[in-house]
This record gives structure tokens, sequence and C-alpha cells, in this order.
């Protein structure tokens, strides 16, 4: 599954160069020097860490959605934030976390809706319009449900759907977060699944269905999720963030190591070889959990703390969703 | 190999596309036709009765010089403001409504009328306080002040309800303060003023439109030549922004640009209305909801901006008719010689305004 076998370092058309990430004065992301990343062209790159470790955060600066406070985001080498926003969207999609439709609205309205950098308001339809949203419809196999109201999918479904807003944008970077999250087991499979196959489409005969979409070079995507295994599974470079740095990166079995699961997620873990897939699993050891760990390690609010685990925080004292006030303006 | 899109035909010629759907188009339509058959009947009603078959031909250019001193001295002046305060509020609603993806979101409801009211009150009171500048004062700082009154109001809801983005309940409820703070500050002035004058001030706080000649309509006119157009091309922005914030930055959408675009143009038509009317509640309330219904999936998820305003004409003309002729009901001529619209439109909208707080308390307990 790795993309780069070759000596050279993987190109990149998206990157973090020192950002310091800050919502009002409290410091979230590169609070010690700036935090630097670099998304690898054509590789599925997920970014993973515990609650409130800024992961979020750092996905929705690379959208350009959250300024940096210092340093910059560079797309193509430009600096993102200098960009007309239209046209960093039409090189650049990103889904937030739980987003929500309007009520009746269907799921090809929805799709179109990805066209808007594409579009002025006297050209909403076009020809390409149609084309785009069709092949994205397609890939995300929901073709047939195209003209069911949105809020009557299930989760997956409707998940697939905003996923197929993303593509029909039409743009080689694409940017999710959290994109399984309530999701079962299955679906959040099946998301990653299109996701990977999004990225390699040659390793997907079956996504080939007869006079399907043309094939195109894989995507860049750079996914935030929960499920280390699961990362494990389907990443190509893993980034693994703590209390608002970059700890390790690369392939999942350089970063999941039994040391980085404890130092980070605070998780006593065996890495056993994966029988399926040949990457690493992570089996957490369940003996003296509840000893060993009171409380997942939240990083506190304070911006003075290292980023080293405090073990003595108890749960009430922490924030579980501390990610999500920041983006509730776009829950509802 | 693709399906056909559904829900509506692409009109395309040279880099010009839209989508035509055949609800929304037939909606919009039917509401126009409603309209002119509501125009028809209220031009027809009064203290002279005509048939609907002479008010046609005197709008046709024929009729007997009775029926036209009626219809366009009398009686069309007061109608065409109805249209067109009714089209405003319309407008103003559904974009409103759009903006803060949020039922509840209407300039009424959020005091945007009550600023407008409160600046045309203070201009009302000072132009009956000195009467050699009454003339001016009506022509150009009625206008004037209500226009300041209702983006001042539109400004400070922005600003106390924006935290990290716009966020409908919050709005909501930060409106509905200031709309008391304003009524308390309308109801301190009135208390402070002359007899008469507070009179004249109560007269267009209830929203009437007795008296309505040329000029009331060639402003409200005006505003709507210019406003709606607007609310049609930012449509195509309303689409993005009603995904929320992060989801319609993310499809390159200027955020507060747009948002303030929208803002600007909902308040002024609201603004534009209460000029021509005073405030006439419940309108850019009740009718975008009743259009987004009528329009079920055409809607396409936000208020269509088009039916709104037209079906915000039929019921600004339907109220005014009942309540001008009080329907022939004997009992009503007890009242004083007529009621308002805003009185009308207030006891059709309330009962609205109550179901669509329960049903959302309801649905959730914010």
């Amino acid at each position: 599954m790795a993309v780069t076998g070759t000596t050279t370092p993987p190109s990149t058309r998206l990157s973090a160069r020192r950002i310091r990430l800050a919502y009002g004065d409290r410091v979230v992301v590169g609070r010690e020097g700036g935090l630097d990343l670099a998304v690898p062209d054509g590789a599925l790159t997920v970014v993973v860490g515990p609650n409130g470790c800024g992961k979020s955060t750092v996905l929705r600066s690379l959208g350009r959605l959250l300024r940096p406070s210092a340093g910059q985001v560079l797309l193509d080498g430009r600096a993102i934030e200098s960009m007309p926003t239209r046209v960093v969207a039409q090189h650049l999609a990103l889904l937030p976390q739980s987003p929500t439709a309007p009520e009746g609205l269907t799921v090809r309205d929805l799709v179109g809706r990805g066209r808007h950098p594409h579009q002025r308001w006297f050209s909403t339809a076009s020809a390409a319009d149609d084309d785009a949203v069709g092949r994205a419809l397609a890939q995300v196999g929901l073709t047939d449900l195209a003209d069911r109201v949105v809020d009557e999918l299930s989760g997956g479904q409707r998940q697939r759907a905003w996923i197929a807003l993303a593509l029909a944008q039409e743009t080689d970077l694409l940017l999710l977060d959290e994109p399984t999250t309530f999701l079962d087991l299955c679906h959040q499979l099946e998301v990653l699944d299109l996701v990977h196959s999004l990225v390699h489409p040659a390793d997907d005969p079956a996504d080939d269905p007869a006079g399907a979409p043309p094939p195109r070079p894989g995507r860049t995507a750079v996914v935030v999720l929960h499920d280390l295994n699961l990362t494990a599974r389907y990443a190509d470079h893993v980034v693994a963030v703590q209390d608002g740095a970059v700890v390790a990166s690369g392939s999942p079995a350089e970063v999941f190591t039994e040391e980085l699961l404890e130092q980070v997620f605070s998780v006593r873990a065996r890495v056993l070889e994966d029988p399926v897939a040949g990457g690493p699993l992570i089996v957490p050891l369940p003996a003296r959990h509840a000893v060993v760990l009171p409380a997942c390690a939240v990083p506190a609010r304070t911006p003075t703390r290292t980023p080293t685990r405090t073990p003595d925080q108890t749960d009430d004292q922490t924030d579980q969703t501390t990610d999500r006030p920041l983006t509730a303006g776009a829950t509802r | 190999m693709l399906a056909p899109p559904r829900g509506g035909r692409a009109v395309r010629a040279g880099r010009v596309s839209l989508r035509v759907g055949g609800r929304s188009v037939g909606l919009v339509l039917a509401a126009l036709g409603l309209l002119v058959l509501v125009v028809a009947v209220d031009l027809s009603r009064g203290s002279a009765q005509l048939g609907l078959g002479e008010v046609f031909s005197v709008l046709a250019g024929g009729g007997d010089r009775g029926a036209r001193f009626v219809v366009t001295e009398l009686r069309l002046p007061r109608t065409s403001t109805a249209v067109a305060v009714g089209a405003l509020l319309g407008l103003s609603g559904a974009l409103l409504q759009a903006f803060a993806r949020n039922p509840l979101a209407s300039p009424d409801v959020l005091g945007v009328d009550r600023g407008a009211a409160a600046g045309a009150v203070v201009v009302i009171l000072a132009a009956t306080a000195a009467p050699s500048l009454a003339g001016p004062l009506a022509a150009v700082g009625v206008p004037l002040a209500a226009g300041l009154g209702a983006m001042g109001t539109a400004v400070l809801i922005y600003v106390l309800a924006w935290r990290h983005g716009v966020h409908g309940t919050r709005l909501v409820l930060v409106g509905i303060g200031i709309a008391a703070a304003l009524q308390g500050l309308i109801s301190w002035m009135l208390i402070g003023a002359r007899l008469e004058w507070a009179a004249q001030a109560v007269r267009f706080l209830s929203g009437s439109l007795s008296g309505r000649g040329w000029e009331q309509v060639a402003q409200a006119g005006v505003a709507l030549a210019v406003l709606l157009p607007l609310a049609v091309v930012l449509g195509h922005r309303l689409d993005a922004l009603v995904l929320g914030d992060d989801t319609a930055r993310a499809l390159g959408v200027p955020l507060q640009r747009s948002q303030l675009a929208v803002l600007v143009v909902s308040v002024a038509a609201a603004a534009a209305a209460v000029v021509a009317s005073g405030p006439v509640g419940f309108v850019a309330l009740l009718v975008p909801q009743v259009a987004l219904r009528l329009a079920g999936r055409a809607a396409r998820g936000r208020p269509p901006v088009l039916a709104s305003a037209a079906l915000g004409a039929v019921l600004v003309v339907l109220a005014d008719c009942v309540g001008r002729t009080s329907l022939g009901l004997d009992v009503l001529f007890t009242l004083p010689n007529e009621v308002p619209v805003g009185v009308v439109t207030s006891i059709v909208g309330a009962p609205y305004l109550m179901w669509l707080l329960v049903r959302r308390a309801r649905e959730r307990t914010v």
C-alpha cells in the first residue's frame, strides 16, 4: 500500500510552514516554533491524535478555514491566504466535521453545490456541472438515490453524499475532517474504501463499471481519523499530533510503535503484524488499564503546559470534545 | 450511463446556464396569477362596488369615467403600495431565513422592523413638532431615518450574535431582545410626545396603507426593482451558505462579504416596506415558510425568493382588502372605519408564530 519506494522525498502541493493556530488568545497548535507538515502528493495521509490535540484545527488551516497567527500554509508554492478563496476551492476540497444539510434537499442538489467554485450566478447548470455531479454520484455509489432527500438517507449514505459534494468540486486535493464519526464499522470501512479508491484508482478494478469515469490520476487526501487500526490499514502516510505539535510522521509501521502509543495516546498496547494486510495491528493491553489510565490524556488548556501527558487529570476536568465547540457554528 | 438529472431542465445559451424547475416556475406563475386576481378583487371593493369585469377593462385602458376614477385615482395607488410592500417583506424574510438557517429569523421578529419604525417615529414627532419642516421631513427624513434605524438594528444584532460565525438560534434570541428594547424606546417616545403627534405616530406604527399615494408606490417600487434582482443574484451564494459556514467557505464563498450582502439587501427591503406602510408584522415570517412548503423539493433547501415575494404581495393585498372593507361584516363596522393591514396580518400570523415555537421546542430543547 506504500506509494513511495523511491529515495527522493515525495513532492508536495500542500504544506504548512511553521504555523501557529489560535482561537482568540488560546494557542492550539504550534506553541513552540510552529508546526511543519507536508502533505505527500498522491497519497492518503491520515492525521491522528488524542481528543483536543489540534488535528482538526490543523486540517482547517490546511483548508484555509482558519488563518494561522504565524507561519503560512502553501498551496502550489503560494501562500494560500493570498489566493482568492474561489481559486483555492478549484484545487482543494474540504469536508468539515459533521455537516448538516437543510431540510428537503435532494442528494443531487447537495452534490451539485460542490460545483459552486466553477459556477457564476448566471451559469449554474452547465453540461460540465451535470457530468461532474453524475461522476461524483457514481463514485460514491449514490446514483440510484440521487433524487432522494438527504434527511431520508442512512448515516453512511449521508456521509457519502457529502463526500460526493467534495468530489464534484473536481479537485486534486481532498481534506476530510473525521468522515467516519458516528458511523458503524461497516460504514466506516465503506467510506475509507471510497477514499482509498480515490487516491489509488488503479487498485480498484471493481470500481470501474462499463462506461465509468475515464481513468484519472489519483488524488491526494488528508483525513482526520480516530480509529488507529483503520488508520494503519488505509493510510499511506500517518501524522501523529500531540498537543498541537507533530510528534511522528511516516508510514503506519514507522509511526505506530508501542512507545509512541503510550506517549501520545496514553495507551499501553502491543503492536502485532496485521495477519490480513500486513501492516501494524494495535492491540490495547487491558490488564492494568483502570490502574494505569485514570484518565485519557487530554491536553490542559493552559498554554504553559509542556507537551507531555498529565497523568493526574481527571475526567471531570477535561473536555472530551475540545475539538467541537470551535466548529459549532457549522453543526446547525 | 448517467441517470438523466431530474428536478429541473437546464436552459443553456452561451455561457449562461440555469436550471429551471417546473415546480418552482409553476409556483411563481400560480402566485402571480393569484396576485392578479386578488388585486382585481381589492380594486373592485369599497364604497363604490365594481364588477371584476369593469376593473379589468379599466386596467386594460377602457371602462367608463366613473369606474376609471375610482380604480386609478382612489384605489390603485393603495393597492400598488400593498403589492410592493408585500413583495419587499416576502423577499426580506426569504433572505433572512436562509441567512440564519432559521424559520424564526424575519425582520419583524428580529426587531429590524422596529428599528426602522423607531427611526421613522423620531422624524414623525419632529415633523409634527415643527410643521414648517413637515414636507421635506416626510419626503426624505422618514425613509432615511427608517433605513438608518433598520441598518443600525441589523448591525447591532449581527455584532452581538457573532461568535465564530452566525448561529441561527443566537441571532433570533438576540434579535428578540433588541426588538423588545426598541419597543420600549418607541413607547417612551410616544409617552413624551403631545397627543396629536403621538396619534400620528401610532397610526404609522400600526402598519396602515390608508391614504397611500403614487409617491409611496414610486418609493417602494424603486426599492423592489433594485432589491429583487439583487436577491435573485445572491441566491447562488445562499445555496452554498445554507450548507453551513465552513462548507460555504470550503466551496469558495467569501463568507463575511456574502453574509453582509444578504443582510443589507434583506434589511433594505424591510426598511423600504416600513417606510411605505409602517411595520406590517408576520408577513416576512409567514410567507417564506409557506413558499418553502409549497415548493417542496424544488425549493432546494431555502425559501424561494421570487415565490416569497409574489405570495407576500398576495397576503398584504388580501389583508388590506379585508381590513379596508371589513369583509362586509357589520359587526366589524362598530370598530373604527377600517382595520389597519398590520393588525390583520398579526391576527393571521400570531397563531402561526405560536405553532412554530411549539413545534421547534418539541424538536429540540434549545
